[in-house]
């Protein structure tokens, strides 16, 4: 049960919240722009670093912001959140 | 027998309250005070249980958690499997009964497994009942009997359970010497504190032998110490309670058995904590001999719990086999109580401890036991060689050293330490707001443990942010160093003799080389192969002697083979905990709509239908059945008045000078046309092409629309439009709310809709030409404001009259009252299914599976391809560049007309191999009253190209086939709903 300080309301629970997944990407501005296997890569391949990351989560249950969370996926230590960022 | 080997003094019993309790059908006598262990020893019953495998007796090997053998079923007002005997405080009127034996623990067929060990090794299974393959079911039946140990109950159970959250700023688990002493250095800071103990009384490990504090009784000490801590304010003891688990960001589980409320069996609390002790103690290791598993076997700590803290004689003449010194003063107690004991059996070649004139037989083992319902004598040799000699006794206390309880400590991520000195895993450091004290952190000795307290609770308090600082520590008597020497298997005299490691599940020594020998070298495959570990007890007694045995025979040192991982819970914990009060309609809160009571109290038969709603599925009349209330109600829509409540269909309210550029972005066809008192159908889709909804945009004014979804994915596309806005286009000025709830929406629908609209009266025209399909007005209704749309899923002439909330039900039974003269009919979500179907129209989640694209369901009308781009469209360039065929939406009429194929029935043909291959499914399929006959959508191959052919479907046990047509089985033109 990850603790986690949402920028807008602070430390909740992490049930509250909603894990972004396949969220770090950025959509290309111009999708006919891109190939098939660009626009592949952009919708299903995605990193799953071990170790400090930088990942969306969406607190659902609660303001209702997206934002960004910094947190190590081996040993869930958070280092801090921060709002308003777009992809 | 009455309590034969009571001790006539001493002991924390209470002899003015005696108890009588029942094991096994006989009726046996004991102390308030006593566990059932304790009370089972002091009538002198020495086989409680059977092993799991070779189903030898087994006797009471402990006096704590760590207890292997002696689970027992316990039976009339407490119907529970597998407790612990040990840890079960005796209560006026228990019952319990052995475990693992038929027809009594005396006399149990299964001993024939012992006779038969040899075929039995770890793993066995793994080469045995594999031929033939179909006697399968034969040897599984069988199997199932041998699994596991107790029964499970039957009933339902009546007991309350609570959960709670608790925050705290020190935790402290374990109130022993160490926790009592952390529990008061931080708590006198002004922090405050949560202390948490599993036995009734707070001392810890004080309890079972004579210590002193202070020239003090230690227990008085620990009296004192429970009783000025919780004067501090703040401060929350826990007894009887046990941290099951240590989860991220210091959240932890406590279960608290038998709290202060009598209504309440057991309470989980869910703590979250600034800071951690973990003063949890230490529990002693068995020594690995010949034969170590016969009843009156026990840890030489447990023996001197039983004598101190039970006033039990576990025997009367017994032996010490031990590595180590802290098993003297075990000895010296057992003596004092006046048990006989023979020899200190010490594998250390030259101990330097005090044996108090009982002979000790340096550097020597024990090579095998005799007896095996009890155990009356030892088989003793020189370690190094030489003749063996026989010790007659009927107690055996064994020290193997010392565990420290480093469970939770793992669970919080902490990398353990090998203590070469002790030979044991303590903890490393810490990685959670975290930190060890006393026994836990591998400090025996009384004065280090208080000593550690001290500073581990002054150390948690200020990092909690107070002022703290450690006392001086009380005087306390020398405890002598536990100067051990390894030794993880004693040889036995002869071959063919088990030596158990794990007591739980039958593993023997052998079987770890064994398990080596076949190749397993990791800690964890071991422990998989042999189960060693995978009992109730978690391997508390067995994982260290695994873990010295495989580095010996490897040569390796212990810490070069790990552990293995540490999962939580450390006790095993009930359900009715981990439910606590989310049971039955709790669990999953029904969503209602302002209608819900109206739909109940006239024959609606509710049900789960998506989104948690319940809903009515159809309203039954006297005399029908749930099939015949449905039919009525679709041939009343087609053939007159129906009313149905949509009360749970989506609504974003959407506004901003970009929300239509949102749209035009999120959905497939453009809106940039939509003049204001209009509505459009559209598709929303995933990033992938897939179908996310099939909705209605309302244009309600300038910069102001309503997005109607469908009910089951109303969260989803709120997401999914909360997604887009903040995270992809922050920068367009759009604001939307979920409104669905604020509404009560219901759907006037049939032939008969306008007359009933006339009838109730409106304050705007609703003739044809003047009201147009997928127009709507925001007006009067009945006198009620209300927005109205000509939208439908039924198909018919209808009209969806919008009311705020509060005004539902007021106008669901004005339209009732006034719908009567042309029999209004309400309508269920059953029904709405049959009409829907009868149309074709899409239902998420069923035809729109995840897989399908507009095109596949006939959608393509729906797409303006001249649109830039929108949420889906590169993908459905992708769909097309790989051309793979796609499966197509079709109509299937079944040869028989009275075959209905059940809800996703496989299409099945023939394939190249010449098997049958799956060539699409059936998505919706239903009985039509309008058509008469049964119909069907599906999800075809290639079905486009199909219409006309025959296809069979595969219900089951029968085949059936059908004529593939379009999907759509009435009115194909849409005249009616345009009407």
């Amino acid at each position: 049960m990850l603790l986690i300080p949402c920028p807008h309301c602070g430390l909740r629970n992490e049930d509250e919240f909603v894990y972004g997944v396949a969220s770090t990407k950025k959509r290309p501005a111009d999708p006919s722009a891109v190939s098939d296997a660009e626009w592949a890569d952009f919708l299903y391949f995605h990193d799953n670093s071990k170790g400090r990351v930088r990942e969306r989560w969406w607190h659902a249950r609660g303001c209702q912001q997206w934002f960004m969370l910094d947190r190590d996926t081996l040993t869930h230590r958070i280092f801090g959140a921060d709002a308003g960022e777009s992809a | 027998m009455t309590q034969g080997f009571r001790l006539d003094g001493g002991g924390a019993i209470d002899r003015h309250r005696p108890l009588t309790f029942s094991f096994n059908g006989r009726s046996l006598r004991g102390y308030a005070g006593d566990t059932l262990a304790s009370a089972l020893l002091a009538n002198g019953v020495r086989v409680v249980a059977r092993s799991f495998k070779f189903h030898r007796p087994r006797g009471i090997m402990s006096a704590g958690v760590e207890e292997t053998n002696a689970l027992v079923q316990l039976t009339g007002a407490l119907d529970e499997p597998n407790a612990l005997s040990t840890r079960l405080a005796l209560s006026e009127g228990l019952c319990a009964d052995s475990v693992n034996c038929w027809p009594s623990v005396d006399f149990d067929f299964g001993a024939i497994n012992e006779r038969l060990w040899r075929l039995f090794p770890a793993g066995f299974y793994y080469k045995t009942f594999m031929r033939p393959a179909w006697l399968w079911p034969v040897y599984e039946r069988v199997l199932r009997q041998f699994a596991g140990f107790g029964r499970a109950p039957k009933s339902a159970s009546d007991d309350c359970y609570e959960k709670r959250f608790h925050h705290c700023d020190v935790l402290v688990v374990g109130a022993g010497p160490a926790g009592l002493a952390a529990a008061l250095a931080a708590g006198r800071s002004g922090a405050r504190v949560t202390l948490v103990d599993d036995q009734s009384h707070p001392g810890g490990d004080l309890h079972n032998a004579a210590a002193e504090i202070d020239g003090r009784p230690a227990l008085a000490w620990a009296a004192d110490a429970a009783a000025a801590f919780d004067r501090l304010p703040g401060a929350v003891r826990l007894a009887e309670s046990t941290a099951a688990g240590y989860y991220d960001h210091n959240f932890l589980t406590v279960f608290q058995r038998n709290p202060e409320q009598p209504w309440l069996r057991e309470r989980i609390w869910k703590v979250r904590a600034k800071q951690v002790v973990v003063a949890a103690g230490a529990i002693e290791q068995p020594l690995v001999f010949a034969d170590n598993d016969r009843p009156g076997i026990m840890l030489a700590a447990a023996a001197r719990t039983y004598v101190h803290r039970y006033a039990v004689r576990p025997g009367t003449r017994a032996v010490v086999v031990t590595n180590n010194t802290s098993a003297y003063a075990a000895a010296a107690d057992l003596a004092r109580a006046g048990i006989a004991v023979a020899a200190i059996v010490d594998t250390r070649a030259a101990p330097a401890a005090a044996a108090g004139g009982i002979e000790v037989l340096a550097g020597h083992a024990i090579v095998g036991v005799k007896g095996v319902k009890q155990v009356r004598a030892v088989v003793v040799a020189p370690r190094a060689g030489g003749a063996e000699q026989q010790i007659a006794c009927d107690l055996v206390c064994m020290s193997g050293g010392w565990n420290p309880v480093v469970h939770l400590l793992s669970q919080a991520g902490e990398q353990l330490r090998w203590d070469e000195r002790h030979a044991c895993f303590v903890p490393g450091p810490p990685v959670q707001a975290e930190r060890a004290a006393g026994s836990a952190n591998g400090a025996f000795a009384l004065a280090d443990c208080l000593r550690e307290g001290f500073e581990a609770g002054a150390a948690a308090a200020s990092a909690a942010g107070y002022s703290a600082s450690s006392p001086p520590v009380p005087a306390t008597p020398t405890t002598p160093a536990l100067d051990l020497e390894p030794c993880w298997s004693m040889p036995p005299r002869r071959r063919g003799t088990r030596a158990f490691v794990d007591f739980q599940n039958d593993v023997t020594a052998d079987d770890v080389g064994l398990a080596l020998g076949e190749g397993y070298a990791s800690v964890e495959h071991v422990k998989r192969y042999t189960t060693a570990g995978m009992g109730v007890d978690q391997g508390k007694t067995g994982n260290i002697n695994i873990i010295g045995l495989m580095a010996e025979r490897a040569g390796v040192a212990p810490p070069e083979v790990g552990t293995t991982t540490f999962r939580p819970p450390y006790t095993p914990i009930g359900f009715g905990a981990i439910a606590g009060i989310d049971q039955g309609p709790i669990i999953i809160p029904a969503r209602v709509t302002p209608l819900t009571e109206w739909h109940e109290s006239h024959g609606g038969i509710l049900d789960e239908a998506g989104s948690n709603y319940r809903r009515p599925k159809c309203y039954v009349r006297r005399g029908e059945s749930e099939r015949d209330a449905i039919m009525r109600e679709a041939r009343a829509v087609r053939n007159g008045l129906g009313i149905y409540d949509g009360s749970p269909l989506g609504k974003i309210d959407l506004r901003g000078p970009d929300a239509r550029a949102l749209i035009d972005r999120l959905y497939t066809n453009s809106f940039t046309t939509l003049p204001i008192g209009r509505a459009r159908y559209g598709l929303m889709l995933q990033e992938d092409g897939r179908l996310l909804d099939d909705g209605v945009v309302f244009r309600l004014g300038e910069h102001h629309y309503l997005l109607s979804t469908g009910s089951g994915v109303a969260e989803n596309v709120y997401a999914n439009v909360i997604w887009y806005l903040r995270t992809v286009w922050p920068d367009l000025r759009a604001y939307a709310t979920l409104v669905t709830t604020q509404w009560a929406n219901m759907c006037v629908c049939g032939p008969r809709a306008r007359d009933l609209m006339r009838k109730v009266g409106t304050d705007f025209d609703l003739a044809p030409e003047a009201f147009k399909f997928f127009d709507f007005r925001h007006g009067k209704v009945g006198g009620y404001a209300a927005r109205v749309a000509r939208v439908t899923y039924t198909g018919e002439l209808s009209f969806e009259v919008n009311v705020p909330a509060r005004h539902g039900r007021a106008m669901w039974e004005l339209l009732m009252k006034a719908g009567g003269e042309w029999d209004i009919t309400p309508v269920g979500s059953e029904t709405s299914n049959v009409l829907r179907i009868e149309k074709g129209f899409l239902l998420m989640r069923v035809e729109g599976d995840g897989m399908a694209n507009p095109y596949d369901v006939g959608h393509g009308w729906v797409i303006n391809e001249k649109k830039a781009d929108f949420v889906g469209k590169r993908s459905l360039q992708r769909d097309r560049n790989v051309g793979d065929p796609r499966r197509e939406l079709v109509g299937l009429l079944t040869d028989d007309p009275n075959f209905v194929p059940p809800d996703g029935s496989p299409i099945v043909e023939v394939g190249a191999t010449g098997k049958k291959i799956m060539i699409g499914h059936v998505t919706a399929a239903t009985y039509s009253p309008n058509v008469e006959r049964a119909i069907a959508l599906a999800l075809l191959r290639g079905g486009h190209q199909r219409k006309g052919e025959t296809v069979t479907i595969a219900a089951g046990a029968r085949e059936a086939r059908a004529r593939v047509t379009e999907p759509i089985f009435i009115d194909p033109d849409g005249e009616r709903m345009r009407s």
